[in-house]
């Protein structure tokens, strides 16, 4: 009998395994790493009796490239735009979860207007992520016209973003101390528009709930009890579908969230229907939240006025030598956080996004650590599709909705 | 809240718990690392602390750190309570020389790939780590990247895949397959 523990050997004869009582062979079958339904590059190793899954192994790092590391040869600013390829579907979130990181570290207070443009376009990118993993999570189950609903609007958002900030996914529109830009001209009622279609495009995708064939793919499928979720360190939509009401937002509110009205819509059993539905509800959340935000934003400055961060007017620079010398200390230096150590946290679109920042005083971050809230859904992965079908698979991989820029940093 | 945590603590393990601070907001108490299983055990356990989750693990080399002195690594592990709300942060540190800690891979599900993470980027060692092996850089890869000496520049060549086999073996076994 040849050893299956030798890779040579488990592709040509493999089904070495025997089950105890059966005595039926396994199949094993790679499911990734790149593979249509995997979004991504993951891979997840399954040994199949018939079509069921019985057992599964999964691998990372695929997509590894050093992001902590690259973190600490660049500035604080430098590595915003790095933070933008983590989640890279909701690109702003990162940004605002670095920003509020360093701001914490440097003890700087944004003006009211920045912190409710950051609000506004965090919520917008909630939106546009719980969208694109419902949309896509819906065309591995075999939906593929739900798909049209949610990524048409998808785009129109993208359109109000690349006006905003010149960049549909990569925005890098935060900067330590606020934001990049004041909002356009307009903007307002651009978004208006878009909302609406939003609005529109969800309540015609919530008829999936007479739709009997996604009932059965969804329900009662991969459930993830609450004491396992918990046990994985789960956070964000995933927590909450295995009914957790537990959101950052409410209670461990930041920015102007303690102003707003919303509701934090909690699963009950956490099956898939479950983590596709809290998703779709928050999508609704999101949109009031954002109306309430246009309502309330209000005038002033975007960015503060603090020298260690923001660079003095054109008239300081050319015309005094401390504004001169701001200018260059901030170019060629940087901001430099006094020596500490943070954990900042924010409610990303996926769950707790948390930064770990060292300063040793330099220009440079001495270490950052990035806590990506799906490395922890994607560490559960293999329990919840043991016993089920292959299909069950991949649709259970979309609702956990992994982002490999961010699972692997 | 935040002072009770290193009493109780204190009370329970006495001189295993060596001092806390508070940075930005949240506690961090620094514990010796013979006991860290034990003592996170007991805040998972005990119906004051209850901290049922791991939020990260942090591994840290200080090689580099200005005026350093003292053990070369630390390890902040980040927990909260979903139930009392609160977070606490424990940190050990680890010497070079001996850079085994226990493991707490029984205690939190993701603490095996949190620990498998902090392994191979920083080069800890978890005693008692059922299957402690690299996860975010190649199987062939040589030398732990985020530590200090590994310079940033530094390429290696990696080409053959894993094959996964000794984790399914593993896993098959717990699940009553026999080979």
């Amino acid at each position: 009998m040849t050893n299956p523990l030798n890779p040579e050997n488990y592709e040509a004869t493999g089904l070495e395994f025997q089950a105890e009582n059966t005595q039926s062979n396994l199949t094993f079958v790679n499911l990734g790493p790149s593979h249509p339904a995997t979004h991504g590059t993951l891979r997840a190793l399954c040994a199949l009796e018939g079509e069921t899954i019985v057992a599964a192994v999964t691998e990372i790092g695929y997509l590894h490239r050093g992001f902590e590391k690259d973190a600490e040869v660049h500035t604080y600013q430098q590595v915003i735009p790095y933070t933008d390829r983590l989640n890279y579907v909701s690109a702003i979130m990162n940004n605002v979860g670095w920003c509020k990181a360093i701001e914490r570290m440097l003890e700087i207070t944004i003006p009211p207007r920045a912190v409710y443009i950051r609000v506004l376009t965090s919520e917008l990118n909630r939106i546009i992520d719980h969208l694109v993993c419902v949309g896509a999570n819906l065309v591995d189950i075999g939906g593929l016209s739900n798909f049209w609903y949610t990524f048409n609007v998808r785009e129109k958002v993208y359109d109000i973003l690349e006006k905003l900030c010149g960049a549909r996914l990569t925005s890098s529109y935060m900067r330590l101390g606020g934001v990049a830009h004041d909002l356009y001209e307009g903007f307002e009622n651009d978004l208006k528009v878009v909302l609406k279609e939003i609005w529109q495009s969800v309540k015609q995708f919530s008829k999936l709930n007479n739709n009997k064939i996604f009932l059965n793919r969804t329900r009662n499928i991969c459930v993830v009890p609450k004491e396992m979720a918990i046990a994985y360190g789960w956070t964000g939509p995933t927590l909450r579908a295995s009914g957790i009401n537990y959101d950052l937002r409410k209670e461990e509110p930041y920015y102007c969230y303690p102003d707003l009205e919303f509701e934090v819509p909690v699963g009950t059993i956490g099956d898939i229907y479950d983590r596709i539905f809290v998703r779709m509800l928050e999508i609704e959340e999101s949109i009031h939240m954002i109306e309430q935000l246009l309502k309330k934003i209000p005038t002033g400055p975007v960015f503060t006025e603090d020298k260690r961060v923001a660079l003095p007017p054109k008239t300081q620079t050319y015309g005094n030598i401390e504004g001169l010398m701001n200018h260059f200390k901030l170019i060629i230096h940087g901001v430099c956080p006094d020596q500490g150590e943070i954990y900042d946290v924010t409610e990303s679109a996926n769950g707790e996004l948390g930064f770990y920042v060292i300063s040793d005083g330099g220009k440079n971050p001495y270490r950052v650590k990035c806590r990506p809230p799906c490395f922890m859904n994607f560490a559960a992965y293999h329990e919840m599709i043991e016993g089920h079908l292959i299909a069950d698979a991949i649709a259970n991989l979309g609702s956990i909705n992994i982002i490999a820029g961010e699972l692997d940093r | 809240m935040s002072l009770d945590i290193f009493q109780l603590l204190k009370t329970r393990f006495g001189d295993q718990i060596l001092e806390s601070q508070i940075r930005f907001g949240q506690t961090e108490i620094e514990v010796s690392p013979e006991s860290i299983a034990q003592i996170i055990e007991h805040l998972l356990t005990s119906p004051e602390t209850q901290m049922n989750q791991l939020l990260d693990l942090v591994a840290i080399d200080y090689l580099q750190y200005p005026n350093w002195h003292g053990p070369r690594f630390s390890i902040v592990y980040l927990l909260r309570s979903l139930i009392s709300k609160c977070r606490v942060n424990i940190r050990i540190r680890v010497a070079e020389e001996s850079i085994s800690v226990p493991s707490i891979s029984k205690l939190y599900k993701n603490a095996n790939w949190l620990e498998r993470e902090a392994f191979d980027q920083v080069g800890i060692r978890f005693l008692g780590h059922p299957n402690l092996k690299r996860i975010l850089n190649h199987h062939e890869f040589i030398g732990h990247p985020l530590r200090k000496d590994y310079p940033i520049t530094r390429r290696q060549w990696l080409s053959e895949n894993e094959s996964l086999m000794d984790e399914m073996a593993m896993r098959l076994k717990e699940k009553g397959y026999t080979l």
